[in-house]
């Protein structure tokens, strides 16, 4: 690897990677408990709000100018992805008055998670870069994808969770809920409550588990592939031929990798938006 | 990949966003394509209903057009009829007509012929008369013979 030559100028493969996997935080330094509240991801909330906020204008300013007449490229596109997600929505969540909120939610989630899939596309180093010559520190932290980092897509998760408890209790009532979570899946025995409320408990906790990590995962793991690729081209002085080489090579598997990419970035968000339907969908029915 | 307190700031981002779209995005937009449906649903009906009209009308043209036709048919007919009735009439006048010259001339020669008659007879009496002079050579009283002489122009 490049790890000798690069180790004149600049870090090592190995600071490299963790370099870039170190958020931007209120502390300053990279986060050292697995665990602590009293720290804020700043570029993860900077980006995710950004691509929130971008999203949302292009559509709104759409739907400002909206025309039931012939609609222009920008409306017909907005309308296509509309369409797409009010038709999943109808098929997965039969009760009209929750659609008015759940359609949207998902058209939200749908959109803003494509977006900020999206910045994955950048190139890698780029605003880390510009971060670094903004600030004047070379040593500035800066992560650009918000579902790379497991408090975005928790989050999200989080609050598809908290919209399926509210439906709960809203479509089965307070009582009729805490029934099913004793009664449901086993059947209703004064023997089989704990077991019913266990799986219950775990059953909520795995789907949100599993909402965030889905999507943190995918972007997570295609992240790094990116931060690989790029060490191939960080390889551009090695000696001889090798250097050369796997310059040639870190532009065509990061054409590769990132043409595969977009399948990876539109799909997470397809799945991401279908499960928040599925899932509160579910909480829907009653057992 | 730590937890922290981004995981909440995340959560409210996401209703806000989704309440966003619930507000100003979503609604408009569906409105629209609702009407754009039902604006293509009223489109395709009115076609429909217009293609449904052109049939109707060609039906009735071309019922018009027959009932025309045979009309003027029965017109044409009624025509020929009137005019053969016209000639028989024509015909039946001018042989009454004839028929009432001929009989005048008829009855104009028999009144010649009778006058004729008459004339020859009155003839025939006065030569019998100056016949029956001659030959009686003698004056006949007018007045005592003009019984005699009635009764012989009678005979005659």
């Amino acid at each position: 690897m490049s790890t000798e030559a690069a180790a004149a100028h600049g870090p090592t493969a190995g600071e490299y990677i963790v370099h870039h996997l170190t958020h931007l935080n209120t502390t300053g330094h990279a986060q050292t408990s697995v665990i602590d509240f009293s720290v804020i991801n700043l570029d993860t909330l900077t980006f995710s709000i950004l691509m929130g906020v971008l999203g949302l204008f292009v559509m709104w300013r759409v739907a400002a100018n909206v025309t039931s007449g012939v609609p222009g490229r920008m409306q017909a596109a907005v309308e296509i992805v509309l369409e797409m997600v009010a038709n999943q929505a109808k098929g997965i969540v039969h009760h009209e008055e929750s659609r008015k909120f759940v359609a949207p939610l998902a058209l939200t989630v749908f959109v803003w998670i494509f977006l900020m899939n999206s910045m994955d596309f950048l190139p890698l180093d780029l605003l880390p870069t510009l971060w670094q010559t903004a600030t004047g520190d070379h040593h500035a932290y800066l992560r650009v994808v918000p579902t790379a980092d497991l408090n975005g897509t928790l989050g999200m998760s989080i609050g598809v969770l908290l919209v399926c408890l509210w439906y709960n209790v809203k479509i089965k009532g307070l009582g009729g809920w805490i029934h099913e979570l004793f009664t449901a899946p086993f059947g209703s025995h004064p023997v089989l409550y704990p077991i019913n409320f266990a799986m219950q408990m775990i059953e909520f906790l795995a789907k949100t588990v599993s909402h965030g990590m889905r999507l943190f995962g995918n972007m997570y793991a295609g992240e790094l592939v990116f931060m690989l690729i790029a060490l191939m081209g960080a390889a551009w002085g090695s000696a001889g031929l090798t250097g050369p080489l796997l310059w040639a090579g870190h532009i065509v598997a990061g054409s590769i990798w990132a043409i595969f990419h977009i399948l990876i970035v539109a799909l997470q968000a397809f799945i991401f938006m279908m499960l928040t339907l599925v899932y509160i969908g579910q909480a829907h029915e009653s057992h | 990949m730590n937890l922290n307190a981004t995981l909440f700031a995340q959560l409210v981002v996401f209703f806000i966003l989704a309440w966003f779209t619930m507000k100003f995005v979503w609604p408009p937009i569906v409105k629209a394509l609702d009407e754009r449906a039902k604006k293509i649903a009223d489109g395709l009906a009115a076609a429909e209903r217009g293609k449904h009209d052109l049939e109707l009308a060609t039906k009735r043209s071309a019922e018009a057009l027959r009932e025309g036709k045979e009309k003027s048919a029965e017109l044409l007919a009624q025509a020929e009829k009137r005019a053969a009735q016209i000639i028989d009439e024509a015909k039946a006048q001018a042989k009454v007509e004839a028929e009432r010259i001929v009989a005048a001339g008829k009855a104009d020669a028999e009144q010649e012929a009778v006058r004729a008659k008459e004339q020859l007879r009155e003839s025939v009496a006065a030569l019998a008369v100056a016949g029956a002079e001659k030959i009686l050579r003698r004056e006949i009283d007018a007045k005592a013979h003009a019984e005699l002489l009635s009764a012989i122009k009678q005979d005659l």
